[in-house]
């Protein structure tokens, strides 16, 4: 490698780092928050309307072809239920993508019931966990993957706030995450409610676009001042979810998580993911760089032993 | 002659009573069958000669379309002085599809003012009569009011046994 070049080498390296470095934060910063697409569906959940019928998990299971259930949906039995010495309630899992379970808060002379079921985030972590990228937020809300491309690592399992991707264990060869849709195949993308929004009969669960939701939510809040509580768990909980719910009560009485970031959880790495691309592109030239001028210092010293070597032997011989 | 006026005034008034009466009788059925969402279970057939005659104000029920004022203190602005309406029937306002992509859309044209967040027809149905029942005593178990049919007994999984107290759902 002559002079010249290794100089416009260098040169040109250099340039490149300025280029990364001043390129590098600007596009981290148009990542930046994705607040969900402006016509993309959602569900409000009102808690003081629903009554425990358990027909939402009935039309999951049919609309789904999900296996038989152990009990019948009108059974409420199973509202006894409890797992982990009675600290935890029912789930969903890989037979059941929607669960509604039963609380008796303090304050409430009645039971108020909950539905639980993936809230597909507007910024889904499950998502950006994801490194085969079978997640997608379509443009209509749900959140679906593909479980072809699912290696099963679980990651997502991990990464949901809301504890809801599930997995077949069951399945000995080919198992693979579940998780409600949002009915996305079969009827979102149609322009039709999911199936347990359909069924129920009280219409605790409103269907309609996100934003038109909001309003309503806030709305019901404001004509009816002594039903709810001033929130709408989702507005903004984990930067926004497609499924939000209205609660009578203060909603860690009935199981929500309420000491939680109103930022995406991707917002957590997002600025150190922002400067890998630009590591892997300054690192390679600069360590190049200073490579080339070891190199060169090498040569230098090599040459100039040999250059008072040769005088040496010259001088030995006269 | 005053005989005869007597006489005119007594057919008169019963004329009269006898057309309030069947003014009243065409529009106050005895029972309105409560049937076009029937499909996991039977209609209702609702006993309505029963029902006015607990007493209840017209308004309880029909809200402003029977011209008996309303009951709710937010709509007495718009809807205390409403006349009687034609469509005074449940099913007239309270839509079969509340969330279909056309109803959804006009929703959004706020064509409906405070009327934007009326539930449909099937809400509509169960918050009028559970509420009440609940309030009042009455029956509130579904199959109380609507027995369940082959097709709901299938939709519920009635087959499956429900003595199984396994757990294995939830983890």
């Amino acid at each position: 490698m002559s002079g010249i070049s290794r100089r416009r080498f260098l040169a040109a390296s250099v340039a490149g780092c300025a280029a990364t470095t001043l390129a590098g934060p600007k596009k981290a910063l148009a990542a930046g928050s994705f607040t969900g697409y402006s016509d993309s569906m959602g569900v409000l959940v009102d808690l003081t309307r629903c009554i425990g019928c358990r027909s939402c998990e009935a039309a999951c299971n049919k609309e789904q072809n999900l296996p038989a259930p152990d009990r019948p949906f009108d059974d409420q039995s199973v509202f006894d239920e409890t797992f982990h010495g009675g600290t935890q309630q029912r789930r969903p899992d890989e037979n059941a993508y929607t669960v509604v379970n039963r609380y008796n808060p303090e304050k409430s002379e009645s039971p108020v019931y909950r539905k639980v079921q993936c809230n597909h985030c507007n910024e889904p972590s499950c998502l950006s966990s994801c490194f085969v990228n079978a997640y997608t937020k379509t443009k209509e809300g749900a959140v679906v993957y593909n479980s072809n491309v699912c290696v099963g690592c679980r990651t997502c399992m991990v990464a949901c706030p809301f504890s809801i991707p599930a997995y077949s264990y069951s399945s000995a060869f080919d198992p693979v995450i579940k998780k409600c849709i949002f009915c996305h195949d079969t009827r979102l993308k149609n322009g039709l409610p999911p199936a347990c929004v359909d069924i129920c009969p009280q219409e605790a669960l409103t269907f309609g676009k996100r934003k038109d939701l909001l309003k309503i939510g806030h709305q019901r809040i404001q004509t009816h001042p002594g039903r709810y509580v001033d929130h709408i768990y989702g507005e903004k909980e984990f930067g926004g979810t497609s499924w939000m719910y209205l609660s009578s009560v203060a909603f860690d009485e009935v199981g929500f998580d309420v000491n939680v970031s109103n930022e995406p959880i991707i917002n957590n790495v997002k600025d150190f993911l922002g400067t890998v691309p630009m590591v892997l592109a300054i690192w390679p030239a600069m360590f190049t760089g200073f490579h080339l001028l070891a190199k060169k210092k090498d040569e230098h010293a090599e040459h100039d032993h040999d250059a008072e070597q040769h005088h040496d032997e010259e001088g030995g011989e006269q | 002659m005053s005989a005869k006026q007597v006489l005119t005034t007594l057919m008169m008034t019963l004329a009269l009573v006898a057309t309030g009466s069947l003014a009243q009788a065409v529009d106050m059925p005895e029972q309105v069958s409560l049937d076009t969402l029937a499909e996991l279970f039977d209609g209702v057939a609702f006993d309505h000669a029963m029902h006015t005659d607990l007493g209840e104000d017209c308004s309880a029920c029909h809200h402003h379309t029977t011209g008996t004022g309303t009951l709710d203190e937010r709509c007495v602005s718009c809807h205390a002085e409403s006349e009687e309406v034609v469509p005074v029937s449940c099913r007239g306002c309270h839509v079969a599809d509340p969330f279909s992509a056309e109803h959804i859309n006009r929703k959004a044209q706020d064509v409906y003012q405070f009327h934007v967040d009326t539930p449909g027809l099937k809400a509509a149905y169960h918050w009028s009569c559970v509420n009440c029942h609940a309030e009042m005593g009455g029956p509130t178990d579904c199959q109380d009011c609507h027995a369940r049919t082959a097709a709901g007994d299938d939709f519920y999984r009635a087959d499956v046994s429900g003595s199984s107290t396994s757990g294995k759902s939830g983890h």
